[in-house]
């Protein structure tokens, strides 16, 4: 009896915390049919709002690639002086709120700081725009693709490395054709999980992007400011689209999981 | 000379590894490293392939200076305890590696790699991944990886370390005869002495980073260079202050010159061979004789024997305790 008591719990739980919500949203979404949802994500402000996620995302997920196999490789392949300060700030992103660490690159790159102001000069603007964007997306998902990939390089040791040294191949044909293969699976899944939560930042991009719209405005913003305008239908619209990017992560996720 | 190592010094933070080592290697001969887990050995393998950096010291590989040389530079094959088999990819490319990275021809490639597959006796196996063979299967497979960028040395670490007996005695008779077959100078890593003695030409006994003794397997057996080196290559009993193999030593009932008067306490019969126990001058000691002698003098706990080490036998004097 207790087991089924806590079943029902569970389910009553996930229920009113996450199906009924969701479930409302795409129940109000499509309630009107199909074409509310078309003509709400096909206005001029919903197609710019998602070129601008897209290019943020695809950035960051390429910043955070780059950087992630380059230091997951530097902890597991190496050891130097203050790798556990490295280790544990790579963790940071996790605790910080997403706002303090848009607040945090105004300090820096913001147009009276004085790195803003001499990348200013130069002509490029962080600050209320997409580098900006960039960088506070890259900072929330700085963790992922590492903390995927570290166990599995533990895992597969570096004797397959030296192996393919032996054999002739230099560190670049070494790891293009050893480590990235046997990596492969855990970096996809961190790929992904990276693009995920590239996707759906909300708070560290709002802080830096000035909320411009049809300029800096990003799908989750989009979503915020046509729901305080009343506009719902798009709002819900963009919300679906969202959830359903989610979604499709996930699933990717699921699929990606057990092979690494 | 096709491996010349010189004076070469090693440690691992504080803990010395190597000391001042320095072997050659002849052109064309198999060579064992043997000395207890922890002496250094698989460490100076690892030097002589380039995966690690001596201290000080020098290492030339037919003739050329090797010491600051890239791994990838040295031409040498290695073959890892554990393998070391690319998981992702099939045999014929495993093999097929060193070969691609050299940017040979296509059909050159194919004719190579099938050659050694058929050396290692895989040919079967080509279109296979490592995880679908069997231990030695995979050894093999990393042989003829490591052959088919014909090194100048091939360096094995321990290669039958991580296989069960029955295959290990396998592989063992089967690399003597590829060696034999192919020629090229080989040095390999191992801790059990009976796998030196029975495959190598040459035996460098490593312990506590320093060689002991270099030699033919029969000249280390017969004249080790000091205890360690005896108890290390085989088995070793004390009589009267000496460090004797148990095999060459005398039991008579009658008393004789050099003899010592000994006590039997156990006879146990191992099929040919008779494993005798005794006492001499108050400490325990045995010796091996054969079934025949030993039912010839009716050999029974509780007998008083004399027993002295056979004439011209290598027996080592041990320090006074």
């Amino acid at each position: 009896m207790a087991k089924h008591g806590l079943r029902v719990i569970a389910i009553a739980y996930l229920f009113f915390l996450l199906v009924l919500p969701v479930g409302l949203i795409i129940w109000r979404t499509f309630g009107d049919g199909l074409g509310p949802f078309t003509e709400a994500l096909t206005s001029a402000s919903a197609v710019h709002a998602f070129q601008v996620t897209l290019t943020v995302a695809l950035w960051a997920v390429a910043a955070n690639t780059v950087f992630g196999i380059g230091t997951a490789i530097l902890l597991v392949r190496h050891s130097f002086p203050g790798k556990r300060l490295l280790n544990a700030l790579i963790d940071l992103p996790m605790a910080v709120s997403p706002v303090v660490v848009g607040l945090a690159l105004i300090l820096v790159y913001g147009k009276f700081a004085p790195v803003g102001g001499l990348l200013e000069s130069w002509g490029v603007q962080v600050i209320f725009s997409t580098p900006g964007m960039v960088l506070a997306t890259v900072f929330v998902a700085l963790p992922l693709v590492v903390r995927a990939v570290v166990p599995v390089l533990e895992e597969l040791g570096d004797e397959q490395e030296q192996a393919a040294h032996t054999l002739g191949a230099s560190p670049l044909q070494t790891f293009l054709r050893i480590t990235l293969p046997g990596i492969r699976w855990a970096l996809a899944y961190g790929v992904v999980l990276c693009l995920a939560r590239s996707l759906g930042e909300y708070g560290a991009v709002a802080v830096v992007s000035g909320r411009l719209v049809d300029q800096t405005q990003t799908l989750t913003l989009f979503v915020e400011e046509r729901f305080q305008n009343f506009d719902q239908p798009a709002a819900f619209a963009a919300a679906t689209a969202l959830a359903l990017i989610a979604v499709i992560t996930l699933l990717l996720t699921k699929l990606l999981r057990p092979k690494g | 000379m096709a491996i010349e190592v010189r004076d070469v010094n090693k440690s691992f933070g504080t803990t010395p590894v190597l000391r001042d080592v320095s072997i050659d290697v002849e052109s064309g001969s198999l060579t064992a490293l043997l000395g207890p887990s922890g002496g250094g050995k698989s460490t100076l393998l690892r030097v002589i392939a380039g995966l690690e950096q001596p201290d000080t010291g020098t290492v030339r590989i037919s003739g050329v200076d090797a010491t600051r040389l890239a791994p990838q530079r040295r031409n040498v094959g290695f073959v890892f305890q554990h393998y070391a088999a690319f998981k992702h990819l099939t045999v014929f490319r495993n093999v097929a590696f060193g070969l691609e990275i050299r940017k040979r021809p296509k059909d050159e490639i194919r004719r190579r790699v099938m050659e050694l597959l058929e050396l290692v006796h895989l040919e079967q196996m080509a279109d296979r991944y490592p995880s679908q063979l069997s231990g030695g299967q995979r050894q093999r497979m990393a042989l003829a990886r490591a052959l088919a960028v014909e090194p100048e040395v091939l360096l094995l670490d321990e290669p039958f370390g991580a296989l069960d007996a029955q295959v290990r005695k396998e592989l063992r008779t089967w690399l003597r005869r590829l060696h034999d077959e192919v020629h090229v100078t080989t040095v390999f890593v191992t801790h059990d002495q009976e796998e030196a003695i029975e495959v190598a030409d040459t035996i460098v006994v490593l312990a506590d980073g320093e060689v002991k003794q270099v030699g033919s397997p029969a000249e280390v057996y017969d004249n080790p260079a000091d205890p360690f080196v005896m108890r290390f290559l085989g088995p070793v009993t004390e009589i009267g202050g000496n460090l004797v193999r148990p095999h060459d030593i005398e039991i008579s009932a009658e008393p004789v010159e050099g003899g010592t008067a000994a006590t039997i306490s156990r006879v146990v019969r191992l099929g040919f061979e008779v494993r005798v126990e005794l006492t001499v001058e108050g400490r325990d000691a045995w010796v091996q004789v054969t079934r025949g002698f030993a039912d010839q003098l009716a050999l029974t706990p509780g007998d008083v024997v004399n027993v002295r080490p056979v004439p011209g036998a290598r027996s080592l004097t041990l320090a006074a305790v």
